[in-house]
């Protein structure tokens, strides 16, 4: 029986051949280190953000290379780190049935709503 | 031309010994710039190099500021840098050996990083305030470079069979110049004062520690080398001397 639903993982856009899902099986990734998303609270009270990622033996690693190559220039006060293998995403092929259907159903946004003058930051 | 090697002031003599340290350190990192065996670790060792060689600016605008103070000469952090020949460069042996290898280069740069962060937290305390100024500045810099180089004595002196011989290769290579960090100048002694015990004893203690845990072996005592504390340097440092200073010597006064 033919399988429809394949696990999606960060990395996986591109050629199917050379896909993260199937990297662990690869001669290549013996060799190099892991992936690791880096992401960067730039102040305190913000989110953090993606702001890319690296190569990395480790976590202490990747925290090491994090602070380097992304923090050089005072751009953060912390750090957050997850391998890219754990990153689960959705499949390109899915974006129609997936994000289409929104973008006809402009009443879920809430703009029509009469804001008082007094409001400022909605 | 300048040179500073018949100056007497202590003080400036151990100023600039700072200065050369951090920048023939600073200078031999930087060769990595590029050559990294990945990215992310060339970067890392570039960012120690210019760490280094900032260090070295705040040095040398003291020295020069402390030269003209006393016998009036007109000096910059840049002179100090590129207008002097070897016999004026104070800094350890160590510093000016060439890179070798990974191992070679972080054994080096443990080694220099566990000396300056102990010398740096005792000179936080020093009376000159200056000194202290610049120390404290550069602590938070020394932290991170005695935490990533230890980090790798550990993960190449407890990784692969090849990555230990590496590390054993380098010790080999590498260890009759460490000595030379806490066998100290008279000018050194007068500026540390009783500090320099705990210098020593912590530098030591530190270098056990992560070889320890590594595990690999301090060598048994034996024949140290010496001299470049004094301007007496091996054959090295006027190689690193005719790159670094090429610039300014074909081009005096040259500006970006």
């Amino acid at each position: 029986m033919k399988t429809f639903i394949r696990k999606m993982f960060y990395g996986d856009y591109g050629e199917e051949k050379n896909n993260a899902a199937e990297s662990n099986s690869t001669n290549a990734s013996k060799n190099e280190w892991p992936l690791w998303e880096v992401f960067i609270r730039s102040k305190q009270g913000l989110d953090h953000k993606h702001v890319g990622s690296l190569h990395a033996a480790d976590a202490v690693m990747a925290l090491e290379n994090a602070r380097d190559v992304y923090t050089r220039r005072g751009e953060g006060v912390s750090i957050w780190l997850v391998e890219s293998k754990n990153i689960h995403a959705s499949n390109p092929d899915d974006s129609a049935a997936l994000f289409e259907p929104a973008n006809d159903k402009i009443y879920r946004h809430p703009s029509f709503y009469e804001l008082p003058d007094e409001l400022k930051h909605m | 031309m300048i040179t500073t090697k018949d100056i007497d002031n202590p003080l400036i003599k151990f100023v600039l010994h700072l200065g050369d340290n951090a920048l023939i350190m600073g200078h031999r990192n930087s060769e990595w710039c590029g050559h990294g065996p990945i990215l992310e670790q060339d970067i890392a060792l570039t960012n120690i190099a210019l760490d280094q060689v900032g260090q070295a600016r705040n040095f040398y605008q003291y020295a020069a500021e402390l030269i003209s103070e006393t016998n009036g000469e007109q000096l910059t952090e840049d002179s100090l840098a590129y207008l002097r020949d070897s016999w004026d460069f104070k800094n350890c042996l160590l510093a000016e050996l060439p890179n070798g290898d990974w191992a070679q280069t972080i054994l080096k740069q443990f080694i220099v990083s566990a000396y300056q962060y102990h010398l740096y937290q005792a000179l936080a305390n020093n009376q000159n305030e200056q000194l202290a100024a610049i120390a404290s500045k550069s602590l938070k810099e020394l932290n991170y470079h005695l935490r990533w180089s230890s980090d790798w004595v550990l993960r190449l002196g407890d990784g692969t069979t090849e990555s230990k011989k590496r590390m054993e290769d380098a010790i080999a290579i590498l260890w009759s110049y460490t000595n030379e960090w806490i066998d100290f100048a008279d000018y050194e002694m007068i500026i540390l004062g009783d500090s320099h015990h705990s210098i020593q004893q912590d530098w030591k203690a530190k270098i056990k520690s992560v070889f320890d845990e590594a595990g690999l072996m301090i060598p048994v005592d034996g024949w140290m080398q010496k001299g470049g504390k004094v301007g007496n340097h091996t054959e090295h440092l006027g190689y690193i001397l005719t790159d670094m200073q090429f610039l300014q010597r074909a081009y005096p006064n040259a500006e970006w």
